[in-house]
């Protein structure tokens, strides 16, 4: 019995041992790491010079004098940077907090209680006030006081004065088109769809299908959609799929993509296409959770199918309705993707965040741009306000 | 075992009797129907990407499939020529480069901080989750001006560092609040007694809420990654087009406008941004729908 109690606490003792002494020691090489690491990824030419060194260190000078020229093995040169983006990035950080932590449980206890808290909480916040809270104000104090170029502006709301001019409301306009057609579109199909596939047999299969591009990029989404609608001028083979069909039915080769006004619904066309999956799940995940007495019920007081789904299932599942279809219009509003690559926002398809991009890197519009970014802020601030009175509701963080 | 099975099939067919896949083949053709126009898309670009760029403008991709057995009309060279002279085997290394540790910095952090936020008592706690609820829905658009100026001050334009730094703190908000709504669910117990034995919350930390939260850890990190290895805007703003530090959909973007009606370029660079995604998404679906549902039923 004493034997083991000694151990046991020799135990501890090598325990406490390892954690006064290892731990800072830790501490100190994965700060280094990180220093260093973040000196040699913030420095352009850090892989290429390292792998030189190398290079150099091995007998291979002329490697060496290739590398520090930007020639040379690049590829290896890239492999190092990857390798070290991997140790610094991923786990440096980790190193960082045991590090931090372990410096401060050589502290008092009452101490620690008071500091730990903010090693952890405070890596992210710095980096949200960094990145979200700072840069929202100043760019609402800039679409104020930035004009051309970045000069200082005489009339404070110029800016939104300019917003009311040229083809600025019609592009406003055709955000709202986004917002209702995609929204309404993909939440929709996606409930029918969902309602669908709840009945089949392999129902996990016809999910896939539907809810495979959501792993595409709006870019990939985009030159796959861009083949489908291709033109050819009359006479030369119709390879896009519309104008095969469209001709096959008898008509004149279209260019789609240019032809006002369906091209604007055509684009949405390729948001519906990524999206319906992602509401079809959640609904279809809501569907399931209605409880199978409620629909015998229905179905006893002689509900047929389209009955039942619409009148019982559908109200019940109103929530999850609702929630998919804020959690899909915040993404259509931020539409950038799909009309840079489609149209560059010309034939009268531009919307809020392509516009904002090029008045900003085009056309040196940085005021201009930031005003056009406030009007996408106030149009999510009521879901803002939503969020933070569930949070309120479920008394979290309180 | 039999008597209820006879009692159900007996009891099933309703109405006129009709046999029973009668009466679902419409149901049927229809989602099939939508599964293939949905596909019909995706597989268009994946016949156009295995044939030569001179047969792609004679004929329609659908020609093709008639006989698909005659093999002198697919062809790998798009691939190579994308992957080689058209620079996306280098993109595709910049991707995973900016991809990972921008995944795995925010949820590091973010697993941090939900735990604090969700057992720790401490002064401020209540404000600081309230902001970080409230920058939820705040759009990417709002920050791109200002990061950029002090970027080009710093020199961190068009560097790795700059985009893992920019992603990660884009990525929070959501990472938090998905890790705290776990995290937050934990038994109680599990922590009263690791308090009586002494553990210091570094270690409840990564001894017990690590563990238990690895179903969230990975639903976000597959969302996260998804979403940075597809980000177009933030890529294009703070790391541009330089070839030593383009991502593929940026390269796909430009490719876009140097190859116009290349298509047999276009569709394999295409298919060669999306095979990643695609396969961890077909790998990982279940524990992605997972998060899905955790982040948005929830909120």
């Amino acid at each position: 019995m004493t034997g083991g109690v000694r151990d046991k606490d020799r135990d501890a003792a090598r325990d406490d041992t390892l954690r006064r002494f290892l731990l800072p020691i830790g501490a100190v090489i994965g700060l280094a790491i990180v220093v260093f690491g973040t000196a040699f990824l913030y420095d352009k030419n850090g892989a290429e010079n390292l792998l030189a060194g190398i290079y150099q260190l091995l007998g291979n000078n002329a490697g060496a004098t290739a590398l520090r020229n930007g020639g040379g093995d690049q590829f290896v040169a890239k492999l190092v940077l990857a390798a070290m983006a991997l140790l610094v990035g991923v786990g440096g950080v980790w190193l960082l907090y045991t590090g931090v932590s372990a410096v401060v449980g050589l502290l008092s206890l009452r101490k620690q209680q008071r500091i730990i808290p903010w090693v952890f909480v405070l890596p992210a916040i710095t980096l949200l006030g960094i990145y979200l809270v700072y840069p929202t104000i100043a760019t609402i104090y800039q679409s104020f006081t930035h004009g051309n170029n970045g000069a200082a502006l005489a009339n404070p709301l110029a800016n939104y004065a300019t917003l009311g001019t040229q083809d600025f409301p019609h592009v406003i306009l055709n955000n709202v088109i986004w917002l209702v057609v995609a929204t309404s579109g993909s939440v929709g199909l996606g409930l029918l769809i969902a309602g669908l596939v709840d009945r089949v047999k392999r129902e996990a299969l016809a999910k896939t299908f539907i809810f495979l591009p959501l792993a595409i990029s709006l870019v990939g989404a985009s030159v796959i959609w861009q083949f489908v609608y291709a033109y050819r001028p009359p006479g030369a083979p119709q390879y896009g799929l519309f104008n095969a069909i469209y001709t096959a039915a008898g008509g004149q080769p279209l260019d789609w993509v240019h032809t006002q006004p369906i091209n604007t619904y055509l684009l949405i066309v390729i948001m519906v296409w990524l999206q319906t999956g992602f509401s079809m799940v959640i609904l279809s995940a809501a569907i399931k959770g209605v409880s199978t007495e409620v629909v015998e019920a229905a179905r006893l007081d002689g509900a047929n199918e389209r009955q039942l789904f619409f009148r019982v299932i559908v109200p019940m599942i109103k929530g999850s309705i609702i929630t998919v279809a804020t959690t899909v219009a915040i993404a259509v509003l931020k539409i950038f993707d799909i009309v840079y690559v489609m149209t560059g926002g010309r034939s009268g398809t531009d919307v809020i965040a392509n516009r904002m991009y090029d008045e900003v890197f085009q056309f040196n519009q940085p005021g201009i741009g930031a005003a056009l970014a406030v009007i996408l802020l106030i149009a999510v601030l009521p879901v803002m306000y939503i969020n933070l009175r569930n949070l309120r509701h479920q008394g979290v963080g309180a | 075992m039999t008597a209820p099975a006879q009692t159900v099939r007996t009891m099933a067919p309703r109405g006129p009797w009709r046999p029973a896949w009668l009466n679902r083949a419409p149901l049927r053709f229809a989602v099939i129907g939508i599964c293939v126009i949905w596909f019909i898309p995706t597989l268009g670009l994946l016949v156009s990407s295995v044939r030569p760029g001179q047969d792609i403008t004679v004929t329609g991709w659908w020609s093709a499939l008639l006989n698909p057995f005659n093999l002198s009309q697919w062809t790998l060279n798009n691939y190579s020529q994308v992957i080689n002279s058209d620079g996306m085997g280098n993109a595709f290394l910049n991707s995973l480069i900016v991809t990972i540790p921008s995944t795995v910095i925010p949820i590091t952090m973010a697993a941090f901080a939900a735990y604090a936020f969700a057992w720790i008592r401490f002064p401020g706690r209540g404000i600081l989750f309230t902001i970080v609820v409230g920058l939820l829905v705040v759009p990417i658009q709002m920050s791109l001006i200002p990061i950029l100026q002090v970027y080009s001050q710093l020199h961190l334009q068009g560097t790795f560092l700059g985009i893992w730094l920019a992603h990660t703190a884009f990525g929070l908000p959501l990472a938090i609040f998905l890790l705290y709504n776990f995290i937050s669910q934990l038994p109680k117990d599990l922590f009263e007694s690791a308090a009586i034995d002494g553990a210091s919350h570094f270690q409840v930390f990564t001894r017990i809420v690590l563990p238990l939260s690895v179903p969230a850890l990975g639903a976000f990190a597959i969302f996260q990654f998804l979403w940075v290895w597809n980000d177009l805007l933030v890529a294009l703003v703070f790391l541009g087009i330089n070839s030593s530090v383009v991502v593929m959909p940026t390269a796909l973007s430009l490719l876009v406008g140097s190859h116009q009606e290349q298509w047999h370029i276009l569709t394999a660079g295409a298919f060669v941004t999306m095979l990643v995604p695609m396969v961890v998404f077909l790998i990982l679906q279940r524990s992605f729908i997972r998060g899905l549902l955790a982040g948005s039923v929830k909120s």
